[in-house]
């Protein structure tokens, strides 16, 4: 078991599995942040998935599969505004009916695009090479996980303190957060909440298309039905154990990405592959717990 | 007084009407855009919903909403209690894998081991929900979140019990054995209609008196409506929402036991997961505002929806999926016209996080 996690092909892999959850998560965290309750994650890096192999495959290029996967993000976040923030639908009934509508449109499409079901892989597929960075590749420990990584991987790393600084500094992060905390008074100052809501959503579509993209057009170079496999929902319990703060929800991020690639590499311990599925869900339950459990103490601990 | 009658009767009529034209709409793109023709698409769904030589569609359908609507009711007493238990698939899981290794492994007089398959499915159902409800109330993990998270192990469980200890090695395929043929269900004279709709006949006529006519039932609403003046009245909150979440899941245990004795005869990895009957259900319950007598009519018209796509994918080579499609953009519209106010309790219930 230890030499497995000493393995540095072990390190190396982790980013593969934080991208996706990282960057659906810091989308969440702007819904959160924002006032809007989005359990959608789920249904966003699936039609992320689908779009990145949609454009990769139909340009050669997976800059354009990543594009179009940012593009039918946003599509998916302004349907989930349209309904929610202007119509006024309930926010949960909402993310049910838009994960839904995922599962439902990239399987149609899957059909009525590539006429296959179930999978779609095909050479091509472009897919996302490995990035060297040139004297970080030699830095031991860090080195491995830092270099050779895809771009989406690189671009959820930056995000993270672009967005701490952005919620923190920025006008726009600002109305956000007065969006999520006192929307009157985001009124006041005559700013709709409702189109910061919006702003939101469609950021989070955005940056939930590209942890689809890391799914599809960089871990592997294919589709696969419901290929995001609970990883939007991690990321929601990301989002409302951090209730939204960037730096916070990295490291979630990261202890959940390298559960879910630990998991992964103890198939090759002859342990059944159910049980290692089965992980990154459990590990979740764990922190959930422990967490909570954590809160409750230090709650108790102020109080006395 | 009659013109003014007719202006608010249009008033009221017209916001539907254009949900109905915006839903058309965008059915008819999907058709347009796999270049299916329109007409036969439509008969095609028709018959395949309610139609059929000898009404097989119809019965197919039938057959499918005995599980879609047996997981809207399992949902439907949860949501009506306030409790976000969104792992109804879950519970149909752990269902429908006891009821299958029970009958596979026990022996007796079949009609015995069908009664203690059927049991032992609602007991794991419960049992199931129950865990999301200890979760909640005694280790801070919210209620939406823990029971969805506890649908995979469930899952991965039953894969693993099906594909190595009880795996029905001679088929090849990752499944049980078939449960002794004298525990199947019959079949309706002349038809190929299992009898397990009656069981869920049974399970929404019971939900359906809770819901109105009981004090418990009456009870759990109050909590789902506010909590807090549940808490203030004194209301045993904690034991209603156990309560309420076990009955939930052996609702849906039941539902599980259902797909196995009527319709697949065994544990079939993924049979139960595939389909997404348990979303169904719950987009079954949030069509109709959770209103119970109402859960049951809108149960069927999802399971029409889905058997009347596979009609159209026959009869013109629509791929079936468009009812997903489908479905999930009648919910959307329709949410913001039916009022759930399943997030207004999320703030001051035990949904804390």
């Amino acid at each position: 078991m230890f030499e497995l996690i000493a393995d540095p092909s072990f390190a190396a892999s982790i980013p593969r599995f934080v991208t996706p959850i990282l960057l659906a998560a810091l989308g969440g965290a702007l819904c959160e942040r924002a006032g809007v309750f989005n359990i959608a994650l789920e249904g966003f890096l699936l039609v992320g998935a689908f779009a990145a192999v949609l454009g990769a495959y139909f340009s050669g290029t997976p800059y354009i599969g990543a594009l179009t996967a940012m593009v039918a993000g946003m599509a998916l976040g302004l349907v989930f505004a349209e309904f929610n923030v202007r119509r006024g639908g309930d926010s949960i009934v909402v993310s049910i009916a838009i994960n839904l509508l995922a599962a439902g449109l990239t399987t149609f499409f899957l059909r009525a695009i590539f006429d296959v079901t179930g999978a779609f892989s095909d050479p091509a597929i472009a897919g996302f090479s490995p990035i060297r960075l040139p004297f970080i590749e030699d830095v031991p420990l860090l080195g491995p996980i830092l270099s050779g990584q895809s771009l989406p991987f690189y671009l959820a790393l930056l995000s993270v303190p672009f967005l701490h600084v952005f919620l923190a500094r920025h006008r726009l992060g600002l109305r956000i957060r007065a969006a999520g905390e006192n929307p009157q008074a985001l009124r006041a100052g005559g700013v709709s909440p409702k189109r910061v809501q919006l702003l939101a959503l469609v950021a989070c579509g955005a940056l939930c298309g590209l942890g689809g993209a890391q799914l599809s057009i960089a871990n592997v170079n294919l589709f696969v039905e419901n290929m995001s496999a609970g990883r939007g929902w991690i990321a929601v319990v990301a989002v409302l154990l951090t209730r939204g703060r960037p730096w916070p929800l990295f490291f979630i991020a990261l202890l959940f990405g390298a559960v879910d690639s630990l998991s992964f590499r103890v198939q090759g311990l002859g342990l059944a592959q159910q049980f290692t599925d089965m992980m990154p869900y459990l590990a979740t339950l764990i922190v959930l717990v422990a967490l909570s459990w954590w809160r409750a103490r230090r709650a108790k601990g102020d109080a006395s | 007084m009659m013109a003014f009658d007719a202006g608010k009767a249009t008033r009221s009529a017209l916001p539907w009407l254009f949900t109905f034209l915006w839903i058309a709409a965008i059915i008819l793109a999907l058709l347009l855009f796999v270049g299916a023709p329109v007409g036969e698409a439509l008969s095609g769904f028709w018959n395949g919903a309610f139609g059929g030589r000898r009404n097989a569609y119809l019965m197919a359908t039938l057959s499918r909403s005995a599980l879609i609507v047996g997981m809207a009711l399992s949902v439907m007493l949860s949501f009506r209690a306030g409790l976000f238990n969104i792992g109804g698939e879950g519970q149909l899981v752990a269902g429908g894998l006891v009821a299958a290794l029970v009958a596979v492994l026990m022996p007796g007089p079949p009609l015995l081991v069908l009664v203690v398959a059927i049991l032992a499915a609602m007991l794991a159902g419960a049992l199931w929900a129950l865990l999301a409800g200890v979760l909640q109330l005694f280790m801070g993990v919210p209620l939406l979140v823990g029971s969805l998270l506890l649908n995979y192990p469930i899952r991965y469980i039953a894969s693993y019990l099906v594909a190595h200890p009880y795996r029905d090695v001679q088929s090849g395929m990752v499944q049980s054995h078939l449960v002794p043929q004298e525990t199947w269900f019959a079949y309706f004279p002349g038809t190929r209609l299992d009898i397990g709709i009656l069981f869920t006949a049974v399970a929404a006529a019971f939900a359906l008196i809770y819901s109105y006519w009981t004090v418990h039932g009456y009870q759990t609403r109050l909590n789902g409506l506010s909590p807090e003046f549940a808490r203030t009245v004194g209301l045993p909150v904690r034991r209603l929402t156990l309560q309420t979440l076990a009955l939930s899941g052996a609702i849906a245990g039941m539902v599980g036991a259902i797909a196995v004795f009527g319709i697949h005869h065994r544990y079939i990895d993924g049979m139960l997961v595939q389909p997404l009957y348990a979303w169904t259900g719950i987009i079954a319950v949030l069509l109709v505002g959770m209103v119970p007598w109402a859960v049951p009519i809108s149960g069927f018209f999802f399971a029409a929806v889905q058997t009347g796509a596979a009609g159209m994918e026959r009869a013109a080579g629509v791929p079936k999926e468009i009812a997903l499609v489908v479905q999930a953009v009648i919910i959307l519209f329709v949410a913001s016209r039916v009022s759930g106010a399943l997030t207004a309790s999320r703030n001051d219930g035990d949904g804390h996080v």
